[in-house]
């Protein structure tokens, strides 16, 4: 029963991962008993299961996702929100007013106008209709202020880290409030502007070292050189 | 591309499944073509005409000739110039307007089975070389679309141009005089396309327009009168494996020999 | 400057024009990610030919009426500069474009996973800057590698690379002189992992037995230029992966 790659090895589409009674994960697909890759990523095997964390893939809506998303249209019944997918979100006016809604659009750009950013849920989503969205739960809706990074969404798992931990440092290190969005897009909040850069160019590397060994050792040290590089130049002046 | 289900998903299931067991909805073989009628000469306006009905697809091709200008890169031939039109009468997913992909594609096809085996000798049509030719316009008219019409506008195009009459000239400073007489279009090769269909894995020729609606891919073959391909052209959203292709090469040669004979009489 | 016609394209020693052995791919180079804005993208130069390809989607089909309901439409636009060709060629699309720009797209659509992504489009745009034969071709597989870097689910990459007859012999990746000169041009399509021929195309004349040998050279030039596909592909991670993993 064989497997054609090591863990962990670089895949671009149409090769060959696995023959035999195997199950196909993320990024794979099978063809008789042969299961192949569908992206470039890194091929990973867990039992009998064969996947492939993608370098690369936009996002894909999930029932339950927070995703980050920017007010794109205002309907008649609503908003449409770009969360970052192929699809359009919509956030009916309804998941936020509790007074029964009359149709009167002078009443929605007073909620959320166009250009708004805000912090969401995604309810229902499936093949035949566009994700609706939520903002009915606590830590969810306008955001004020704060940076916004956009990182390609496979790696978000990258940015939270084993229990968290990547994340958390990055907060530590910066002193920044971080939201993740599931589409990645992620908001910083930081006490400085200078702090808010710093923890943008830990997300950038992570985007781009994501498929790397180290990368939280190596992310840390930045953090801290760039911190020292600020203080010092904080002195001279 | 199979945008909208003209035909409902029943009728499909049952197509592919019969094909899948080597049979036909319309009774054919796998390797059978419609009943073809053809008939030349009808339009004498023009200075050569066909007309084929293959199964129920209907196609007009007429052939017009005129002075022109040679191109620059070969002063001494004349021009051949291929053009076709879905016409919206032949169909109800035709619609008015410029040439879309498929009326271009389907000229393009017809265009290279005629060029690649140099079936008019152009440099007959030469009549002051560097300065003026004579220009064969061939019109491929689509007047019923009911499947394959690469097939029958290829057909009707080569019997339109051996249908095809130059008037007898002559030049007189620099001018051409038209003298009474005509002679045949000089023909030299017959050129033919098979075009091949594939449903679930199985190949079919001259697909009907509801065959079209199911197959995955299709292959033309165009072949002159000594068995050589001149022009192959693959469409659809399929594929082919080698094999399939090499074997569809025999299928063609036997074909192409079989249509021949009805296009060229004698 | 206009290009002279030569008398003889090989030579008696089976030496091409541009000193290439018959069964000799052009010298190839292909990069991926080349463009900031489009959601995948690649270039590639194959002898004097530089085409650039680009990918946006899948993204909401616009207008509405276009979008189908259980898959992505795709789109692909083949188009050549005005200044790609020695004689300058109007912007316009030219009948030959219109015709490539749909068996580009029939040849990259088998590869692409169109039924996940339902009422959308996927849009592919191929910029020929400079042609010098087997433009279909090389457009083709810098395309797949535009969608490959999208993130697009491919069931395999595309690779395409022409072979024919020249001067009596089976050449492989006709140059636009050989093209135009000799006895045929086969360009042909691939899928490698799958055996699948996605895209193939003749003109010219060649006995049944000719041809096969001719098919037979673009599948192993396709299959040689798969390996450039593949790791111009990862290139760019394994750069990043070297670098910091010192």
């Amino acid at each position: 029963m064989p497997l054609f790659y090591e863990r962990k090895q670089l895949v671009t589409p149409g090769d060959l991962l696995a023959e035999g009674d195997y199950m196909t994960g993320d990024n794979t697909y099978k063809d008789d008993d042969k299961i192949y890759a569908s992206r470039v990523g890194l091929v990973d095997y867990e039992d009998r299961k064969v996947y492939v964390v993608a370098l690369k893939a936009f996002y894909i809506p999930s029932v339950g996702d927070t995703v980050i998303g920017k007010v794109v249209e205002l309907g008649t019944s609503g908003w449409t929100i770009d969360v970052n997918a192929p699809y359009l979100a919509m956030l009916q006016a309804s998941d936020v007013m509790d007074r029964p809604f009359r149709p009167r659009t002078s009443d929605l750009p007073s909620i959320f106008d166009v250009g708004d950013v805000i912090i969401a849920k995604i309810v229902a989503y499936n093949r035949t209709r566009d994700p609706l969205l939520t903002v009915r739960e606590p830590g969810l809706g306008k955001i004020m202020r704060g940076t916004l990074v956009k990182i390609t969404p496979t790696k978000i798992p990258r940015v939270i880290g084993r229990k968290g931990s990547m994340v958390s440092m990055i907060k530590r290190e910066t002193e920044c409030q971080i939201t993740i969005g599931q589409n990645g897009l992620i908001l910083i909040s930081g006490k400085t502007p200078e702090d808010e850069r710093l923890a943008v160019m830990a997300l950038h590397k992570i985007e781009e070292e994501s498929h790397t060994s180290g990368l939280t050792d190596r992310v840390t040290e930045m953090l801290r050189k760039k911190k020292e590089g600020v203080e010092h130049a904080q002195k001279k002046n | 591309m199979n945008s909208s289900p003209m035909v409902a998903r029943v009728k499909r299931k049952r197509i592919a499944e019969l094909i899948s067991n080597g049979k036909r909805l319309d009774g054919r073989g796998l390797t059978d073509y419609r009943e073809i009628q053809l008939e030349v000469g009808i339009i004498e306006r023009a200075e050569g005409s066909a007309r084929i009905r293959l199964g129920k697809t209907e196609v007009m091709v007429g052939t017009k000739i005129e002075a022109g200008e040679p191109f620059p890169d070969v002063p001494n031939e004349g021009v051949l110039t291929v053009n076709a039109e879905l016409v919206p009468l032949a169909s109800p997913t035709f619609e008015p307007g410029p040439p879309d992909e498929n009326s271009i594609e389907l000229a393009r096809i017809v265009d290279r089975g005629i060029r690649e085996s140099k079936a008019i000798d152009l440099e007959k049509l030469c009549i002051k070389p560097g300065k003026k030719v004579f220009v064969v316009f061939v019109d491929v008219y689509v007047l019923n679309h009911d499947g394959n019409l690469i097939d029958a506008s290829t057909m009707a195009a080569l019997a339109a141009l051996l249908n095809t009459k130059m008037f007898n000239y002559e030049v007189e400073e620099g001018e051409i005089k038209v003298k009474p007489g005509y002679t045949p279009l000089p023909i030299r090769n017959y050129p033919i396309a098979v075009t091949f269909a594939k449903i679930n894995d199985k190949i079919i020729v001259d697909p009907w327009l509801e065959e079209e609606e199911v197959m995955e891919t299709r292959l033309t073959m165009t072949m002159d009168k000594d068995g050589k391909i001149c022009a192959i052209q693959k469409g659809g959203y399929g594929y082919f494996t080698v094999q399939q292709i090499l074997e569809a090469t025999k299928i063609a040669h036997e074909k192409t020999e079989e249509l021949r004979k009805l296009v060229v009489k004698g | 400057m206009p290009q002279k016609k030569p008398e003889k394209l090989i030579e008696e020693n089976d030496v091409r024009i541009d000193g290439r052995k018959l069964d000799e791919l052009r010298p190839v180079k292909i990069e991926v990610g080349v463009l900031a804005n489009a959601d995948g993208s690649a270039y590639i130069e194959q002898g004097k030919n530089k085409i650039l390809a680009a990918v946006y989607g899948p993204k909401e089909v616009h207008p509405r009426h276009l979008a189908l309901p259980d898959r992505a439409v795709l789109r692909c636009r083949y188009h050549m500069a005005p200044f790609s060709v020695e004689e300058r060629k109007s912007p316009a699309p030219s009948r030959r474009e219109i015709e490539l720009s749909k068996v580009i797209r029939e040849a990259l659509e088998p590869s692409v996973f169109v039924e996940y992504y339902p009422r959308t489009s996927i849009d592919i745009f191929i910029e020929v800057l400079q042609a010098d034969g087997g433009t279909r071709c090389a457009g083709l597989t810098v395309a797949s590698l535009a969608l490959a870097d999208g993130g697009i689910p491919m069931r395999d990459l595309v690779v395409a690379c022409a072979a024919g007859k020249v001067d009596g012999r089976f050449v492989l990746d006709l140059s636009d002189l050989e093209d135009k000169g000799g006895e045929a041009d086969v360009p042909l399509a691939l899928m490698p992992n799958l055996n699948a021929i996605t895209l193939l195309q003749m003109d010219g004349s060649l006995m049944i037995d000719e041809f096969e040998k001719v098919v037979n050279l673009a599948l192993d030039g396709c299959r040689r230029l798969y390996t450039f596909q593949k790791e111009a592909l990862k290139l760019k991670y394994i750069a990043v992966k070297e670098a910091v993993e010192e």
